[in-house]
């Protein structure tokens, strides 16, 4: 009997297998525990980013030389606090219950740096300037902001700012980036050509008083029966905008644009109008590289006053952790990824510099000239 | 029935049915936490809602373990078997407490350190946690440093507290396990 025979043995087979495994069964119960820590371990490590070589918000502060100066910014590093206070219009109630829209006068704090991380560099080293600030409500609720002089972001998302630094970083050999490079980034990242090109040909500013600033992410208003309005704003000058000629620029002091501003701030306060846009429902809300149509409505919601400044390296503003993601009760994040992005970047870069403030590495970023170290200059 | 019963022939073969809800109701939220605070550090785009989570499920840890520790000191608890070494026991024990203070340390240390940062502590949309410290970069950092390391250690004593428990479910089969399960005892 063939096909009996052949039965019989299968039986055999998988008796014995049973038997096996019931006499290994403390091996393989140890086996599949080990195998379950160990998952747990890989989810962990790679959760962390430890594993996996996945982008994650420290990514984008690898490149920070190893001989920064302890506890300054790692991003807009040359930087003045200030103090003032914001006033509301009132004009923003409608459209959102966060305080701040409502309350007569909120107290501020911010700060106006240079784009560039070398908190040492000279004023006319770059085109960008920046206002952070916050305000704190008489309810608690904070709002923090960061608004650059730029009108838009250069990519759709976060990860194309790491591939534009890679694109134009400088070839060793040459010391100018390379063009291959640099075309294959805007291919991949086409929007980027705006940037370029209001890079190129925009007027750089002469005066922090006379700068526009944007807060370039979209974010949502919620108004008092949960209505949606998405909406981005500026921070308009009273002052007019001033800019100069390349050699005017070239030839200006180191510290120009600082000194300017406390030059001003000696004869009084300086003011910006808080321009809330409201977005249209085409309008490209989680886009930050794309401009709404300047024909959008636009709400003064209030007015800052900015009074004084006084040096970074004092506390007031040195501490404080510009997160835009921070927003009061009454405003909501969009689904911009940049914004997104931007709560776990400037999460690490200020553990980073607080913990050497905290533990006292910092020299010159807490003003002890005495061990000053400028590595980086 | 899971009903504890007292009675003179010695320690219940169960934890109460308190401390036993209390274990896994924790312990599915520790392990979220551990996993939502590390998406904190690293997500490009996660971060706010994970952060807007990891508030409130650390303040519901906190007020679970204080819960917890009331009750596991408060009502008898089941003994180890005999077949357990001296050594195993006291391990065993020290991780518990050690255990407990972690799921004490974690969310304090948490608070404390969003405080020494000048952060709100977001309940809810609204309600914010008063601060538990005045701003300051050394405890900020102190804490901050504090906060990861036991994270991290937490971690490692939860897979350690899993493993052994898995060892004795399924390999020693001493009755350890069931006694935070509603099973018998094999």
């Amino acid at each position: 009997m063939h096909f009996g025979n052949q039965s019989y043995f299968i039986n055999m087979k998988k008796n014995s297998l049973i038997t096996y495994i019931r006499t290994k069964r403390l091996l393989f119960v140890k086996c599949g525990i080990l195998l379950i820590g160990s998952t747990l371990i890989l989810a962990f490590a790679w959760a962390a980013g430890l594993v996996g070589g996945r982008t994650t918000t420290q990514t984008f502060l690898k490149d920070t030389p190893s001989t920064f100066p302890a506890g300054y910014r790692r991003a807009h590093g040359k930087g003045i606090c200030f103090e003032g206070n914001f006033r509301a219009s009132g004009r923003g109630v409608p459209f959102s219950v966060a305080r701040v829209f409502a309350q007569q006068i909120v107290p501020a704090v911010g700060r106006f740096s240079l784009g560039s991380p070398d908190p040492y560099a000279p004023d006319n080293s770059t085109r960008t300037v920046s206002m952070a600030l916050m305000l704190t409500a008489d309810d608690g609720e904070q709002w923090r902001m960061k608004l650059n002089n730029e009108p838009f972001f250069a990519t759709r998302d976060a990860e194309g700012f790491l591939k534009q630094m890679e694109a134009y970083k400088p070839n060793p050999a040459t010391g100018t980036p390379d063009l291959a490079r640099v075309e294959a980034f805007l291919k991949e990242y086409p929007e980027a050509k705006k940037y370029v090109k209001w890079d190129a040909t925009a007027p750089w500013t002469r005066s922090f008083a006379g700068a526009q600033y944007n807060v370039i992410n979209s974010f949502i208003l919620i108004d008092e029966n949960g209505k949606k309005q998405p909406i981005r704003w500026s921070m308009r000058p009273h002052e007019p905008f001033t800019s100069w000629s390349v050699s005017q620029r070239k030839q200006a002091s180191h510290d120009v644009l600082f000194d300017d501003l406390k030059k001003r701030l000696q004869k009084g306060p300086l003011y910006w109008d808080l321009v809330l846009t409201l977005a249209d429902s085409v309008d490209p809300v989680n886009d930050p590289s794309q401009l709404w149509p300047a024909s959008r409505t636009e709400i003064v919601a209030g007015t800052l006053e900015v009074s004084q400044v006084f040096d970074q390296a004092d506390g007031g503003c040195r501490d404080v952790n510009f997160d835009p993601t921070r927003v009061p009760n009454g405003i909501i994040l969009s689904d911009d990824p940049v914004l997104l992005a931007r709560a776990g970047i400037y999460s690490h870069s200020h553990n980073s510099r607080v913990r050497e403030i905290g533990y006292g590495k910092a020299t010159d970023a807490v003003g002890k000239h005495q061990n000053d170290n400028r590595k980086n200059k | 029935m899971a009903r504890q019963r007292k009675t003179p022939s010695g320690p219940p073969a169960h934890f109460n049915i308190t401390a036993r809800i209390l274990h896994w109701l924790m312990a599915a939220i520790i392990l979220a936490m551990i996993f939502v605070g590390l998406g904190m550090m690293t997500s490009l785009t996660w971060r706010p809602w994970l952060l807007d989570l990891h508030i409130p499920l650390g303040i519901a840890i906190l007020l679970l373990v204080v819960i917890r520790l009331i009750n596991r000191l408060s009502f008898t608890v089941p003994k180890l078997p005999a077949s357990m070494s001296g050594f195993q026991s006291k391990a065993a024990g020290t991780l518990h407490w050690l255990l407990y203070a972690m799921m004490l340390a974690l969310p304090l240390t948490g608070w404390a350190q969003l405080s020494a940062g000048g952060f709100l502590i977001k309940l809810f949309p609204g309600i914010n946690l008063p601060s538990i410290l005045p701003q300051s970069p050394f405890l900020y950092a102190l804490l901050h440093d504090a906060h990861s390391v036991m994270a991290w250690l937490l971690f490692l004593m939860v897979v350690g507290h899993l493993s052994a428990a898995l060892l004795h479910a399924w390999a020693y089969r001493d009755g350890i396990f069931s006694s935070i399960t509603w099973g018998r005892k094999n």
